[in-house]
């Protein structure tokens, strides 16, 4: 038993966290919303040179052979930063659930190939999931895994009709994806198919989980800077302890969102039969910490909180949309409320990391 | 990370729940806050002491098992599960004994551990005073150095089990010139001491859980000293946060009761007609485990040799917060019946000790430094946000 990442993890993340903020500031992501593609192409180019896009790829397909619980602290910062470009999703969504095609020997020639595009950063893959209506960034997508009932296809872009929305976030590029169903396209059906999908639910959840505790630091740090800078009857807002507990408050759940991010992260990878539970708690956590963070922050900014001038507003915004995306709070209460009615569901202290061992839950099923 | 037990951790688990399962107490024992209930917690911590199974993180020496931080939440996961009684000497073996550990000298530790680790020798805690409460550096209860005695005199207020304790340990001024947090020690003064007057103040439960501690020109030897003269601030401050903060409340705590909230919203399932209940249910469960993998993480951060972060702070808001919410909802889902104070078996059967844990759960926020307080704390030393 030893829940503490290791110095390398650690090292790691403080490494990728500096490249973040020096690469993907505010003006940064304000340009994005110009840019005609809505991409920094410099940046996309670093993070692929840094071996972002192939860590979680096992070491066989060409990648690092890293894990979830590997990759979750950059995630993370990922989030601090509110980095646009869906790369924590290609990562920690796109690419596993095209590894789990090709290990189960489903689809055809294309994954092969598809896979081996992302890792040479030549393509981009999106996938849209039941439980969102956009798919976001899909306009600079090349591939697209769609889905239909329990039938998972592959497509290429130009099977594919997309349909422009606006988000309250404009960083995000939301497009409605329809597609013609064909058997040439398809890669699993059946169980298969529900079990591609469920697990990328999970994957998904767990990814704007990281992003929403990466959102909600950063929003407290903008505010603490604010309140510090500004000054009303002659000295910083901060002084008052009304503004402190408001950030007080945001501070106490966000470190009590953080191991149970952590734990959920570990146990898709050892125990699917607890991920649901871990991932909608930490999805659960997470979203109610970035709204409560929103909310707090956007009122210690004052009027200046309600401007489109305001940076906070990048951060707040995503937070407003990925607490929703992948399943919100009540789709993740409901699953464990669920968990927690089951006829033998292991209730009570001795059970925090299931029945004692989680990989021994993992080999019994 | 690794989040699996080790064949070790599993065995000292399994003999635990076997020696809880052989004796803890099938019947509910009266409260710690009557004399009768008292003594029978008193002679429960002995039958803990006989198996070796007082204060497992202890050294062998004192009748500990030289566990370390992950074999104590393990012991504390075993000790709620099996329901066993609530600790009567929780302010001697969580809050004293680990300064006694750290500050103690050898002669100290032998006069007076073993005779917490027996029960033989129950603490109350004496820091607040009538105007020192949020405000702990504003003591003026004062301990006069005579020769090899300290003479006591003034007061203090909230003294949890000092009714019925043995001794309380608490800071005094030491320095008459002194202010604020300058000038303060750390004493221990048996309560059946010449010149001590305890008056027992009523609980919002009618029992009297705490009283004013007078004190009238009470001697105590040097020895009761405890750390530096003068440098009992620094000694409070500085005992290790875990034990301070987490070992008080640990997280089985809370999940037991969890858990047990869970199994009433099953019984009155047919007749919850409040969606708000259901959410609540949910809420509480997720918030008992992420205390529980906070202190793990923390745990596992100090058996490695890290020191412990911002959680420390914020630890006493979560946990408070999430008892009055598991009370709460307890409370509403017993609906109409959550007022009757159960007396029979029947009754407890029936309701619970719900009613019990909602009053005492009031006290959460306020007692240990009031929730107010810790915000601040959480604002200005680790947000760092402006004091002025």
């Amino acid at each position: 038993m030893n829940f503490t990442f290791t110095q390398d993890q650690l090292d790691f993340q403080d490494a990728v966290a500096a490249m973040l903020r020096s690469e993907v500031t505010a003006d940064s992501i304000r340009a994005r919303w110009s840019a005609t593609d809505g991409t920094d192409r410099t940046f996309l180019k670093q993070a692929h040179d840094l071996g972002l896009s192939s860590m979680l790829v096992p070491e066989a397909l060409g990648g690092l052979g890293l894990t979830t619980g590997d990759f979750i602290l950059l995630a993370e910062a990922c989030g601090e930063v509110a980095l646009p470009e869906p790369i924590v999703e290609s990562v920690m969504v796109v690419l596993p659930m095209l590894v789990d095609i090709l290990d189960q020997g489903l689809g055809n020639s294309d994954v092969q190939r598809v896979i081996d595009g992302v890792l040479a950063g030549d393509l981009r893959v999106a996938v849209g999931h039941a439980i969102n209506p956009c798919i976001n960034y899909a306009d600079s997508a090349d591939w697209f895994v769609l889905s239909e009932g329990d039938n998972v296809y592959l497509l290429p872009r130009e099977a594919v009709v997309l349909e422009a929305q606006t988000s309250v976030d404009p960083s995000r590029r939301l497009f409605l994806a329809s597609f013609t169903t064909s058997a040439e396209y398809l890669v699993a059906d059946g169980d298969a198919g529900a079990n591609l999908l469920r697990a990328s639910l999970n994957r998904g959840a767990l990814a704007t989980s990281a992003q929403l505790v990466g959102l909600s630091r950063s929003m407290v740090d903008q505010s603490v800077q604010y309140a510090t800078d500004r000054e009303q009857f002659g000295r910083s807002i901060g002084a008052n302890q009304a503004v402190k507990h408001l950030l007080a408050d945001v501070a106490v759940q966000i470190e009590y969102a953080k191991p149970v991010l952590y734990r959920a992260a570990y146990t898709v990878g050892v125990s699917p039969t607890r991920a649901d539970f871990a991932v909608s708690h930490a999805k659960s956590a997470a979203a109610r910490t970035a709204l409560l963070a929103s909310r707090h922050c956007i009122q210690v900014h004052g009027a200046m909180g309600y401007t489109w001038e305001c940076d906070l507003q990048i951060w707040v915004k995503r937070a407003w949309a990925l607490a929703r995306e992948w399943g919100d709070q009540g789709f993740h209460n409901n699953r464990i409320h669920e968990w927690l009615l089951r006829k033998n569901a292991l209730l009570g202290p001795e059970f925090t990391f299931g029945r004692g061992s989680l990989t021994d839950i993992a080999k019994s099923g | 990370m690794n989040l699996a037990y080790t064949e070790k951790q599993e065995t000292f688990r399994a003999e635990l729940r076997a020696w809880l399962a052989e004796n803890v107490p099938t019947e509910r024992l009266p409260s710690f806050d009557t004399a009768q209930g008292f003594e029978a917690h008193r002679a429960w911590e002995r039958t803990l002491a006989e198996g070796n199974w007082g204060m497992v993180t202890w050294p062998t020496e004192y009748g500990g098992r030289g566990c370390d931080l992950i074999e104590w939440l393990i012991f504390e996961e075993e000790y709620y599960r099996a329901g066993a009684p609530l600790r009567v000497n929780q302010n001697g073996i969580f809050l004293l004994a680990p300064t006694l550990m750290e500050y103690g000298t050898p002669e100290q530790k032998a006069r007076f551990i073993p005779a917490m680790a027996s029960g033989d020798e129950i603490w109350a805690q004496g820091w607040s005073e009538p105007n020192a409460g949020s405000d702990m550096a504003a003591i003026r209860c004062r301990a006069d150095r005579e020769g090899d005695e300290f003479v006591i005199n003034g007061q203090k207020i909230w003294s949890t089990r000092a009714v019925y304790a043995d001794w309380v340990f608490g800071l005094f001024r030491t320095d008459p010139e002194s202010s604020r947090h300058h000038g303060l020690s750390k004493i221990l003064v048996p309560l059946n001491s010449e010149g001590v007057t305890v008056r027992p103040i009523r609980q919002l439960n009618g029992l009297p859980g705490f009283a004013e501690i007078f004190f009238d020109n009470v001697r105590v030897p040097a020895f009761n000293l405890l750390g530096g003269e003068n440098e009992g601030w620094r000694i409070a401050m500085a005992t290790a946060g875990f034990e301070r903060g987490l070992m008080l409340r640990s997280p089985a705590r809370f999940q037991q009761a969890s858990k047990r909230l869970v199994e009433l919203y099953r019984e009155h399932g047919s007749d919850v007609i409040d969606p708000a209940i259901e959410s609540a249910v949910v809420r509480c469960y997720m918030d008992a485990e992420a205390y529980a993998l906070s202190t793990y993480q923390t745990a596992s951060k100090l058996c490695s040799g890290g020191s412990i972060g911002a959680e420390a702070s914020c630890n006493k808001i979560f946990w408070s917060e999430m008892d009055l919410l598991i009370h709460e909802t307890a409370m509403n889902l017993l609906g109409a019946k959550a007022e009757i104070e159960p007396e029979t078996a029947a009754d407890f059967a029936e309701l619970g000790s719900w009613l019990d844990g909602f009053m005492f759960a009031q006290s959460g926020p306020i007692y240990a430094g009031t929730n107010e307080i810790q915000r601040n704390i959480i604002a200005e030393r680790v947000l760092g946000m402006p004091r002025k």
